[in-house]
């Protein structure tokens, strides 16, 4: 499989040289015949790429062994090779091999699984707060830290999608952040539960009705990021994505500045300064009305 | 369809002169062990036909993306709602535990039927009210909260129809029906042994049985529990679940999933016990590691209720209770590989016959060794942060139950049809029959891994365009594996008009249990006169 995963990503790189449009932020959402994790932006999720090729390498030769294994007696222990067949039982030596083999697997595994989940659940030095709420059928993020104002993101419709913007994917507002810095992220759900599932940020976290759940995310690098609903939430679970936008700080004090201006008064929500985005060739003043 | 045959069957019988009811008082009253078994088979087949058609609906609807098909969210959600309560409750469980357990543990025991033969006829009647109601759950096409019964969703705010309550309704039924065969098979294996026959002799796949029920007895109740506090929250103003009542939807997601992690294992333990003996019979050697194997189905039989929050990872639980149950998980992991490793240590020095159930069962033992180790993956809450609900998720658990617990149920069929019938299967459709499920379950399922880790989610009648490639390729498969329903159909019918006479003992002798010891099919009534093992 990890071979099969490489010779995949060998045969989408290329294929991404050949069919690049500008204005496809191809990095971070996902690619055609993808067979892997989307790539990693933040310490989280490069943390649990490092985790899963281990434990990947683990159930592959696993699963190679048995395979082996049964092969082997297939063609040594058919009726034509071996017509007269052994009677044992028992062999205390093997069973207990296999009972013994196993848990030291799993603690090879079990030592950095541990040690993640502590990393992944919370960051101690959160420099600002992002409220995730929600809703049937869209997302509202709140500011607590920047003046206290809430953005709501709905998922641009198909018969509305500008050129290189992807369906199901972009929203008219982002949730935009700061690079480099940690964020904290609280979700909570006013109807029912959904999910905030970011996979190229490693975080997932779902938003339960009655209580506030705690996570964090640092993105590494400018760019945009998507995640969609990941718990099912009525009829239009599929049309709710999430479009995280990470632009560096100073810009982002800007963004927030004129996001508060726009939001206490009832303007549309600026996007996020002029940069480009992370290897896209629009400025996200084409995406924006 | 089974009445027919059945009697069909009967006149080549002529050798044993059983009293049989007449037809009404045998299959509308029925006490007997086997026509109830015979009864549960038929209901699991219709049943995974009609979860079978919806599983075709969903694989057309997802094989291009822009969802053509099914264009009503809430529609979608019914279908797949209904999908997994169809093949769980009334596919997998009828044909493993009712069928193959009423018709095989009197008969490997060496006992005259059921402990409670009245109590075995009211377990199956009710399911076919059960039925009645998830079926009027799913027409109406209100009932979309997903298999998982998730609440808020599950509200009356927002799945107002009266479709959530039958099917909910249906799942009281088909809980009681459970919990009655659970009682039945306990009962029966404690107390109706043959003389001789200890605990520690047992074929595995009683064991597996009393393991299996004795899941249903400890988990069912605490289902009815939850989704009884589902119905008065629905419809008499409670607030078990509603946090501004004071109650908590979290706490529900813990008691479904109590009740739902020993689920999977009541759907794939009875599959073990087939495939021991298929794997033993076929090998012509004594299964390897006896008491490994049976105080190995214990053994996940008990973690079995000690992890079911690994199915909560991102719910908002503590760190620490998260970091528990991921370690309990992991346990899981040993009794299931020194089942596996037991199975091929069984075959080793064998002299093994590639007949079409020991097809199954090499298949069983290899792809439930490849959904097992997905499960290592997600049993991780570390990875299981950004693999939770994700296709990921539907590629393991399809293969441990849509694939491996199917070719258990397939396995068995083959295994056993020439018992219970009388009856030859035709053995090249019977490996046709393996050949293109095995490659369609596989092309459907294999991908969903890919999509799940490029971050698809599950429960979504339209994805972003990237997924299409995989999920086109799924589809295919979801096909392949469809046309293979016909291909088991006719094997039906070539092996209920088949002119062939068994002996009782038709695999020769690799198989030892005490079911070979009577005719093929049994009389009516077997075991009249008790035997004795040594």
């Amino acid at each position: 499989m990890q071979s099969l995963r490489r010779l995949g990503a060998a045969f989408l790189a290329m294929a991404a040289m050949l069919i690049a449009v500008p204005g496809l932020a191809l990095a971070q959402a996902p690619h055609p015949w993808q067979m892997g994790f989307q790539k990693a932006f933040s310490p989280v999720g490069e943390a649990v790429h490092s985790l899963h090729n281990l434990v990947l390498i683990i159930i592959t030769v696993i699963t190679l062994f048995v395979l082996g294994l049964m092969v082997y007696v297939m063609v040594r222990f058919n009726r034509r090779a071996n017509p007269n067949p052994s009677r044992t039982s028992h062999h205390t030596l093997l069973e207990v091999a296999w009972t013994v083999l196993p848990v030291l697997i799993l603690v090879i595994i079990a030592i950095p699984s541990f040690r993640l989940v502590y990393f992944e659940d919370r960051t101690h030095e959160p420099d600002m707060t992002v409220k995730v709420t929600a809703h049937q059928w869209y997302w509202e993020y709140g500011y607590p830290d920047n003046g206290n104002f809430a953005i709501e993101s709905r998922m641009i419709p198909t018969d509305e999608l500008k050129p290189g913007q992807i369906r199901l994917l972009d929203v008219d507002n982002q949730l935009v952040v700061p690079v480099g810095k940690n964020i904290r992220v609280l979700t909570n759900s006013p109807d029912v539960i959904h999910s905030f599932y970011v996979p190229s940020l490693g975080v997932q976290r779902y938003a339960v009705p009655g209580r506030t759940i705690e996570t964090w995310f640092k993105v590494t690098q400018a760019g945009t990021y998507y995640g969609q609903c990941n718990q099912i939430c009525g009829a239009n679970h599929a049309y709710m994505p999430i479009s995280i936008k990470a632009v560096p700080p100073a810009e982002f004090a800007t963004w927030a500045a004129g996001a508060k201006k726009a939001a206490d008064s009832g303007q549309p929500i600026p996007s996020a300064g002029s940069t480009q985005l992370a290897d896209a060739g629009v400025t996200t003043s084409d995406i924006r009305r | 369809m089974s009445a027919a045959t059945h009697d069909h069957a009967d006149d080549h019988g002529h050798d044993h002169h059983d009293h049989k009811p007449g037809f009404v008082a045998r299959w509308f009253f029925s006490t007997n062990h086997k026509d109830i078994g015979t009864l549960y088979l038929i209901f699991a087949v219709c049943g995974g036909l009609v979860g079978g058609v919806l599983s075709m609906i969903m694989r057309a609807q997802l094989m291009h993306p822009g969802g053509t098909m099914v264009t009503n969210g809430q529609t979608w959600n019914t279908i797949i709602t209904a999908h997994g309560l169809l093949m769980i409750f009334f596919s997998v469980m009828p044909a493993l535990i009712g069928g193959f357990g009423n018709w095989f543990i009197p008969l490997m025991i060496g006992a005259p039927d059921m402990a409670f033969p009245r109590l075995n006829n009211i377990s199956f009647w009710l399911l076919v009210p059960a039925f009645m109601l998830i079926m009027a759950g799913l027409l109406l096409g209100d009932s979309g909260p997903g298999w998982t019964l998730y609440v808020p969703l599950a509200n009356q705010n927002y799945q107002p129809g009266i479709g959530m309550d039958l099917t909910l309704f249906s799942l009281h039924l088909a809980g009681v029906s459970s919990l009655l065969g659970a009682l039945n098979f306990i009962t029966t294996i404690f107390n109706m042994r043959a003389p001789g026959m200890t605990l520690h002799k047992m074929p595995l796949f009683i064991w597996a049985m009393l393991v299996t029920a004795f899941l249903l007895l400890l988990s069912v109740p605490v289902l009815a529990g939850a989704i009884t506090m589902v119905i008065t929250d629905r419809n008499f103003g409670t607030a078990f679940f509603d946090p501004q009542g004071g109650g908590d939807p979290v706490l529900f997601q813990h008691l479904f999933w109590f009740f739902g992690h020993p689920e999977v294992y009541i759907m794939i333990l009875p599959a073990f016990g087939i495939i021991s003996h298929i794997i033993s019979t076929f090998s012509h050697k004594p299964v390897f590691g006896y008491l490994g194997m049976a105080y190995a189905m214990v053994a996940i039989g008990a973690v079995g209720f000690i992890v079911w929050a690994h199915h909560m990872y991102v719910s908002g639980m503590d760190v620490d209770t998260r970091a528990y149950f991921m370690a309990a998980t992991m346990v899981i992991a040993v009794p299931t590989g020194v089942k596996i490793f037991s199975w091929i240590a069984t075959m080793w020095g064998g002299s093994i016959e590639f007949k079409t159930p020991m097809l199954w069962a090499l298949g069983f033992i290899f792809l439930f060794t490849l959904g097992g180790v997905t499960g290592i993956v997600l049993s991780n809450a570390a990875l299981d942060q950004v693999l939770h609900n994700s296709y990921y998720v539907i590629a393991h658990f399809h293969y441990v139950l849509s694939i491996a617990a199917v070719f258990g149920m397939f396995a068995g069929f083959y295994y056993w049809i020439g018992k219970m019938s009388g009856r030859q299967y035709p053995e090249f459709l019977g490996k046709l029959h393996f050949w293109v499920f095995f490659i369609g379950v596989n092309l459907t399922f294999f991908p969903m891994h890919f999509v799940g880790l490029a971050g698809m989610p599950r429960r979504y009648p339209d994805y972003p365009d990237a997924f299409a490639g995989w999920n086109y390729i799924a589809s295919i498969g979801a096909f392949v594996s469809g046309f293979s329903v016909l291909i088991f159909l006719l094997v039906c019918y070539k092996t209920f008009t088949s002119k062939v006479k068994l002996a009782d003992n038709y695999w020769g002798e690799g198989a030892t249990t005490l079911e070979w010891t009577v005719s093929s099919p049994p009389p009516f009534h077997t075991f009249e006169e008790l035997p004795r093992i040594r």
